[in-house]
């Protein structure tokens, strides 16, 4: 095997990968892109798959495509193909599912999860206690015209009459597939297992039916997998299918289209596997913003499906507010100028920054639009409902538990993709624009993905683990480097931490930070340093209040960032406070070119 | 700073071009009119059909009402069909009895009414519930265009063709409707105030310059004014008229009480010349409006369709595809030249350096005024002649 292929048939464009085997290595050649061709007048992914595939061979100079070009010629005859070739897939708005469950934060949440872990948008999550009337219930579903439903509800042998009215209201309301006329609606029961007789018998018309394993089988466990992969299946057999041109681009490749979130999510788990670590990652797109969080034993995928930058970018500002959006940024610019800018690029999602000005308005957007991604993931990354929880004396005086177990002190590595991040004209802003969204607690590895090839990897995983993992680790992963950060709040100028960092040529450099700073230490891609951190009483770095934290940390083409903003981060009430502290944080850190930056101000 | 031309350029990501707005003085505009779920045609190919010829119709069924009959009886859910005197399948009418149970030896008697015309659906004892399944609602589709039908989509609908001038907007607000052309600036630079509106306007389509303003837009709802076109809206005044900030650009549904039609973008935009002189010359033409835009995935624009009968060049895909060629004219759509308009004089291969430090593939383009400025391709859209 030389030769693999693997393609993103996105919602804009078709985006085509390369990889050989180079040396014994897997490595990525090039990358070729062509509109989707989903709609009209084309109506055939596969004219945007062969497109990109073109661009793909003219810079190769190796041929992929058959003789009339109406195939990828699978496998390589020694001249002409590649091994293997596969694709993801979110042309056509990806996939769109319906969910629900009996309670809004029991068996309703798990099946919201578990849609949202297939990689679909969820649509809208329908329960018996969601707040809405049948009859509203049953409006809202036959306006909304899902791929498919998951249904769930109960736990093995428990409640079933309820379950069987939530059923009873779903194929009252009739609901209509998105795609064709004549096909019937895939439903997949993941509900009560003791109700699978009466379920199949009222839904054996007009629905495709498939029945998989509880979603909740006992309130103490969630078992999404099953439902997740009759999602997959379904995907494939039914919305795919049925989609223009896929058909066809089906028997191109042997393996299973995926949908794209779910080769992103693959790609994120595939990191915290091999780092044995806790990953936070983030797919920051131009309509959505997906997150995912590996945390332990537990993936979770949430997307804020109006959260992106350029279809969605003002959808970003009536979420967050112009005036978080223009507290990023350095410089005097009116919030109906800016509010302006970004409804042109909504309108224009394809263009981009031309001047600096520009380019920071955009990177204080995806700050908000990241912010915003993983508080939504925050509400879906939760403990499971309706179970008794042992409440310690400390939580006692605390009065509120902690809905969600996402907490950044336990977050080792952050990971983002999608096109603004990866086109930043500096790392750095990458780095930054990720560290003020998140806020990064402790000592913290950033990585980012090169060139938007992580659901290519990903779905490459499934048969191809071992080639899917040389070119993430050599080509896709950017190690940007680690961000050592104290929780706690301070005024100005206070001593918040000392940090000692063994460099790997043999000296020690010592930084001594005061409330409000930010450092940069120059650390390469693939070394490392030891690092002994030592906070003040009032701080922590992942030791507790005041306690040392000793860690290796990673290099990159950043380096070390140490911030002592505190956390949360908070930005000066008064406007020239605010504009003098982000102008100093940026020049620490050479964000942007300075001078520049200077004129606008 | 660690700059990445290197890398950038390794990665030789192909920059894909869109083709730009369409403004023709003639083609064929042909539109595909289809029932949400499948029905009657009504008309077939040959067919000369008007704005609102009803294509196709359907009924969509009725709203299901859902009744928890055994609570109500105090019954258990599987002794419901002991109660219900209306069988799966019967005709009921508003207020008739479709459940009854006797109690006490008969003296205290719990009766169930419909509370719609309509037919039981349903009579379940799983849960106890019955479901009467309303009047179907009757769903039609006209043929928004005149034109003839040139294909009958069986169950679904038709295909409606016609000669035509056609202008795509940038984005839009309110749905289908049509009307007269009205032009009531003289210059495409000019803004459209609400002096500028007149009672004759009720039902027009009226052609503003560079900018809308919200007083023009409230006299013209006074007005019954169908359709605004103009180059321009500022972020506010949209806000204003749609009643909240408009966050992802799928629109169509609002009812503002017109159709709402922008050529170039928010903010002061003079309208581009060649459309403001076609629509000129078809002043007094009845024309076709619809603002509903879609950007993502479909990338739907607002649209104004006039139908005349000039003569026919048909384009082909093939034409619109062709791409950007020194000699090409374009609109620039961002800043720092947004608006601009010029000839492309060279599309360099390699990645250049811009003011905000990426380095992307750009073209250079010899403005009106005689500058020629370098942009990023992605910033410049073809004019189509």
């Amino acid at each position: 095997m030389r030769f693999i292929l693997a393609t993103d048939v996105g919602s804009t464009t078709t985006k085509a990968r390369f990889f050989h085997l180079r040396e014994g290595e897997w490595r990525f050649l090039v990358a070729g892109e062509a509109p989707t061709t989903v709609e009209t007048p084309y109506e055939d992914v596969t004219l945007g798959v062969r497109n990109a595939v073109r661009e793909v061979e003219e810079m190769t100079g190796h041929r992929i495509l058959s003789e009339s070009g109406d195939r990828i010629v699978v496998p390589c005859d020694g001249r002409i193909g590649v091994d293997l070739y596969c694709t993801t897939s979110s042309a056509g708005g990806g996939l769109q599912m319906m969910v629900a469950g009996l309670i809004k934060t029991m068996t309703a949440e798990s099946a919201y999860r578990a849609a949202l872990g297939a990689g679909s948008i969820v649509m809208d999550v329908i329960a018996r206690d969601d707040g809405r009337r049948p009859h509203q219930k049953i409006q809202r579903i036959r306006s909304l015209r899902p791929d498919m439903i998951l249904l769930a509800g109960g736990i093995d042998g428990g409640e079933s009459a309820h379950v069987m009215e939530i059923a009873e209201l779903i194929n009252a309301a009739e609901p209509k597939p998105r795609l064709g006329v004549d096909y019937e609606l895939p439903v997949v029961y993941a509900g009560n297992k003791t109700l699978r007789s009466q379920i199949e018998k009222l839904m054996n018309k007009g629905f495709a039916l498939s029945i998989v394993d509880n979603i909740r089988p006992v309130l103490e466990a969630e078992n999404t997998e099953p439902a997740r992969d009759a999602i997959h299946e379904l995907f494939m057999e039914h919305v795919m299918s049925h989609a223009p041109g896929y058909t066809k681009l089906m028997k191109w490749t042997s393996v299973p289209i995926m949908p794209t979130p779910a080769g992103e999510g693959l790609a994120m788990r595939l990191i915290a596997s091999t780092y044995k670590m806790n990953v936070l990652g983030v797919g920051l797109g131009g309509a959505t913003t997906n997150v995912y969080s590996i945390v332990g034993e537990r993936f979770v995928r949430s997307v804020s499906a109006n959260l992106g930058m350029s279809y969605s970018v003002t959808n970003v500002m009536k979420s967050a507010g112009i005036e978080n959006i223009v507290r990023w940024l350095p410089f005097k610019l009116g919030e109906e100028d800016v509010a302006m800018r970004l409804m042109n690029k909504m309108i224009r999602p394809t263009t981009i920054p031309q001047t600096l000005e520009d380019l920071v308005v955009e990177h204080s957007v995806a700050r908000e639009a990241l912010r915003l991604g993983l508080e939504h993931h925050k509400t879906i990354a939760t403990r499971l409902k309706g179970i008794r929880v042992e409440r310690t004396l400390a939580d006692t005086f605390d009065q509120k538990l902690e809905e969600t177990y996402i907490r950044m002190m336990d977050i080792d590595i952050i990971a983002g993709t999608g096109g603004l991040l990866s086109h930043a004209p500096d790392r750095m802003q990458t780095m930054l624009i990720l560290i003020d969204a998140f806020q990064p607690e402790g000592v913290t590895r950033m990585f980012q993905d090169s060139v938007f090839m992580m659901p290519h990897l990903g779905v490459l995983s499934t048969v191809y683990e071992k080639a899917a993992w040389s070119v993430f680790d050599k080509d896709c992963l950017v190690r940007l480097g680690t961000v050592i950060a104290s929780a706690g709040g301070g005024s100005e100028g206070e001593p918040v931490m000392s940090v000692e960092l063994a460099m790997p040529d043999g000296k020690t450099v010592r930084e001594d930070l005061r409330f409000g700073e930010m450092k940069r230490v120059s650390l390469a891609e693939r070394q490392e340093a030891k690092a002994i951190v030592t906070p003040q009483k009032k701080f922590d770095v992942g030791g507790g209040a005041g306690h040392k934290v000793e860690s290796t940390v990673m290099g990159g083409v950043v380096g070390i960032i140490l911030d002592a903003r505190g956390r949360p981060l908070r930005l000066p009430d008064s406007d020239a406070a605010r504009k003098e502290i982000l102008m100093k944080w940026f020049q620490a850190l050479s964000v942007y070119p300075t001078d520049e930056l200077q004129k606008m101000l | 700073m660690a700059e990445r031309k290197e890398e950038s350029a390794n990665s030789r990501e192909a920059y894909a071009y869109t083709p730009g707005l369409k403004v023709k003085r003639t083609t064929t505009v042909s539109k595909t009119r289809k029932l949400p779920i499948r029905g009657e045609v009504c008309v077939k190919v040959g067919d000369t059909v008007n704005f609102d010829k009803v294509v196709a119709r359907t009924q969509l069924s009725g709203n299901p009402e859902i009744i928890n009959a055994a609570m109500l009886l105090g019954a258990e859910a599987q002794e419901l069909p002991e109660y219900v005197t209306k069988g799966v399948g019967e005709k009921v009418a508003k207020g008739e009895a479709i459940a009854a149970s006797n109690s006490l030896f008969g003296f205290v008697k719990k009766q169930i009414t419909s509370p719609v015309d309509g037919t039981m659906e349903s009579i379940s004892e799983a849960t106890g519930q019955i479901i009467i399944r309303g009047t179907p609602v009757p769903v039609e589709t006209d043929a928004y265009i005149p034109g003839k039908v040139v294909e009958v989509l069986p169950g679904e609908g038709a295909v409606i063709e016609t000669n035509a001038a056609f202008v795509q907007g940038i984005f839009g607000i309110g749905g289908e409707t049509h009307g007269k052309i009205r032009m009531a600036v003289n210059s495409p630079n000019e803004e459209l105030t609400p002096d500028k509106i007149t009672p004759q306007d009720k039902g027009s389509i009226v052609i503003g310059g560079s900018l809308v303003t919200m007083e023009a837009l409230t006299r013209a709802v006074e007005i019954g004014v169908a359709c605004i076109v103009a180059g321009g809206i500022t972020h506010r005044d949209v806000k204003t008229l749609v009643g909240e900030e408009i966050g992802v650009a799928i629109t169509g549904q609002e009812e503002v009480g017109l159709t709402l039609i922008i050529t170039e973008g928010f903010g002061r935009m003079n309208m581009s010349q060649r459309t403001f002189s076609l629509l000129k010359d078809f002043e007094g033409y009845m024309a076709c409006a619809n603002g509903a835009t879609q950007i993502r995935a479909g990338v739907l624009r607002p649209e104004l369709i006039i139908p005349h009968e000039e003569t026919l060049k048909r384009v082909s895909i093939d034409e619109l595809a062709a791409g950007m060629v020194p000699g090409t004219p374009v609109r620039i759509i961002r800043l720092p030249y947004f608006g601009a308009i010029g000839k492309v004089t060279s599309l360099p291969v390699e990645l250049q350096k811009v003011e905000s430090g990426s380095y992307v593939r750009v073209l250079t383009v010899e403005l009106d005024d005689g500058r020629t400025v370098s942009v990023p391709r992605a910033n410049v859209e073809i004019i189509e002649e």
